[in-house]
């Protein structure tokens, strides 16, 4: 079935210290097409360009000439990172990054609730709002929709995680970005963040693309699955592939695909 | 008991108006982090547009009104260079404040105006609602100026809008992957909170009767003096407690400078009284954590 695209990515390259000795090729002419719902894992060693293909889509800073994003058919390339944002939902390794501290969790609520939409000199939360609010947080199991006033600054990691997930979808993006976004967690908190990753993704029927450095999780989560290496994208498996995979074979298929010894030191990438 | 009662009752007029300017530095220190130091221009610019207009003929009201207006100017100005030259906001507040030290005196043509039998807005005041001036009289202007800008602030704070602006202060990142244009709320903040300043400016100078070039000068530490002292006296919760607790501060600040000078402190030394001061509201926090043992972040070094 050919679908329509959601994302598409057509040569994208970002190099940093242009012009330097050190050039870095943080990406390098990569092309990726996102389908609706499409749920991608993304693995890859430190500095391959994961966080750096995010930080491109959600418009942080622009890719090199020549680049082309496109969202919904829309070309986006050079639309700043605040307006994409009615697009992009996005939760961020650290939990501090997603949510704001000094403010309540009402007051994080509401700023989430408008996401992409122009605000208004209404007041920023009603009645109606904060039942909203509670509805959203109350599957978290966290006790949050009962602490509406607490400041966020007071909540430990995990809560505040949760909440910033609940905050990047609360008014429903197009595009999900996840940014190895429990991998400060416990084990514990990471698999409810985790748990309720998979529930909003499928409920809410978001594409989503969640990096991860756990090749376990990226294997057993998703629809599909990217491995990225030296800014890019080496492998790329659909849901078939991606079914009976297991560890080696995904070792096995970056020996392959890149012609590089594996090495645990240097790739870091867990099985654990 | 005469004495008492009328250094009290000046001290809450000076808090009154003193308070707009701590209420425009709460707003950008503390709301925003936007550490603007051109507060002491835009205060004698407040202070200066008003003055040469009422001299000219127009409306104290109307003159205060174009002094808010001018106030905004320069917020807007030291604004836009951070956020469009990307010049450091310590940087981009100390240029604007030398700048305005020129502007001032072109605007005043010279050092100083005085007021003396021109129409203020206490005067047109006392018009209007039939009552003699005089200290309480100034109190009940300034104390309804501030009633309408404070119930102004904690509409506008907590609109869609307003909680947009108070959120870049915390997160600029996160507000920005909301979708709100952080550098049209930083530059709404500090224009508002200079309109504030200047709206201080103006009103102390028709109180007292004139305008001078080094009106300004400490009022940036004023201003976080006051806000510091509300701080730390009342630790307040929620944005109308906070605004009430600038107000305070400010109050409590002029009270401390009022009695040193009656003390027979010498107005040289009112700087130096207002240094401890700010050292003693800054210590009492920290000691009280330090009591219980509560872990302490280090300074920031802005
Ligand atoms: N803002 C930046 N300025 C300069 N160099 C950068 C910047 N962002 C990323 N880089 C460089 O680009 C390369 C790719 O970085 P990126 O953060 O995308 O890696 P990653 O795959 O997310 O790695 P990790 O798994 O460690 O998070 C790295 O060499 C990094 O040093
Ligand atoms: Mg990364």
């Amino acid at each position: 079935m050919e679908n329509k695209k959601l994302l598409e990515l057509k040569g994208i390259s970002k190099y940093f210290s242009r012009g330097e000795i050190e050039e870095i090729k943080a990406l390098d002419n990569v092309y990726l097409d996102v389908y609706p719902e499409d749920y991608i894992t993304v693995i890859g060693s430190n500095g391959a360009g994961k966080t750096t293909l995010l930080n491109i889509i959600a418009g942080v800073f622009p890719p090199e000439p020549g680049g082309k994003i496109i969202i919904n058919g829309k070309d986006i390339t050079r639309l700043s990172e605040y307006r994409r944002a009615y697009y992009v939902g996005r939760v961020y390794q650290d939990p501090r990054v997603g949510t704001a501290a000094k403010m309540t969790i009402e007051e994080n609520m509401a700023m989430a609730l408008l996401r992409g939409q122009k605000r208004s000199l209404g007041f920023a939360s009603n009645s109606h709002r904060r039942e909203l609010f509670r509805n959203a947080l109350e599957p978290l199991g966290l006790n949050l929709e009962n602490r509406l006033n607490a400041l966020v600054g007071t909540l430990s990691g995990g809560q505040r995680q949760a909440l910033a997930l609940v905050m990047a979808t609360l008014s429903k993006p197009s595009l999900l970005l996840l940014d190895e976004h429990v991998a400060t967690l416990d084990p514990n908190t990471a698999q409810i963040v985790l748990d309720l990753t998979e529930m909003v993704v499928k409920n809410d029927k978001i594409t989503t693309i969640m990096i991860t450095h756990n090749m376990e999780m990226a294997i057993r989560h998703g629809s599909r699955l990217i491995m990225m290496h030296k800014g890019g994208i080496l492998v790329d498996l659909n849901r078939e592939q991606k079914a009976n995979l297991t560890v080696s074979d995904l070792i096995e298929a970056f020996k392959r695909a890149s012609g590089d010894e594996f090495d645990d030191d240097s790739v870091l990438l867990r099985s654990d | 008991m005469d004495v008492l009662s009328s250094i009290l009752s000046f001290s809450i007029y000076e808090g009154l108006v003193f308070g707009f300017a701590a209420t425009g530095v709460y707003i950008t220190f503390r709301v925003l982090g936007f550490p603007d130091l051109s507060v002491d221009g835009s205060f004698t610019l407040g202070a200066a547009v008003s003055a040469v207009l009422i001299i000219a003929g127009i409306n104290p009201f109307v003159a205060t009104l174009a002094a808010i207006a001018a106030g905004i100017s320069a917020g807007l100005v030291t604004s836009l260079l951070n956020t469009k030259l990307r010049i450091p906001a310590l940087l981009a507040g100390i240029l604007v404040m030398v700048g305005l030290w020129s502007v001032n005196l072109r605007i005043m043509s010279g050092a100083n105006i005085s007021l003396l039998r021109e129409a203020t807005i206490f005067t047109k005041a006392s018009e209007y609602l039939g009552i003699g001036t005089g200290t309480h009289f100034s109190i009940l202007v300034a104390g309804i100026l501030a009633l309408i800008v404070f119930f102004a602030l904690n509409w506008f704070l907590r609109t869609e809008i307003g909680l947009a602006l108070r959120a870049t202060g915390d997160n600029e990142q996160m507000v920005r992957g909301f979708g709100v244009n952080t550098d049209m709320t930083l530059i709404l903040g500090v224009s508002l909170a200079n309109g504030l300043v200047a709206l201080s400016g103006s009103v102390v100078a028709q109180g007292q009767g004139f305008a001078d070039i080094g009106m300004g000068i400490g009022m940036i530490v004023m201003g976080l003096a006051s806000v510091i002292i509300g701080e730390t006296l009342f630790q307040p919760k929620g944005v109308a407690r906070l605004l009430i607790a600038v107000i305070a501060g400010a109050f409590v600040y002029r009270l401390v400078i009022v009695v040193a000078l009656r003390l027979g402190m010498a107005p040289g030394d009112l700087k130096l009284v207002t240094a401890v001061l700010v050292i003693m509201a800054l210590a009492v926090p920290f000691i009280r954590k330090k009591m219980r043992s509560e872990w302490i972040p280090p300074a920031t070094r802005w």
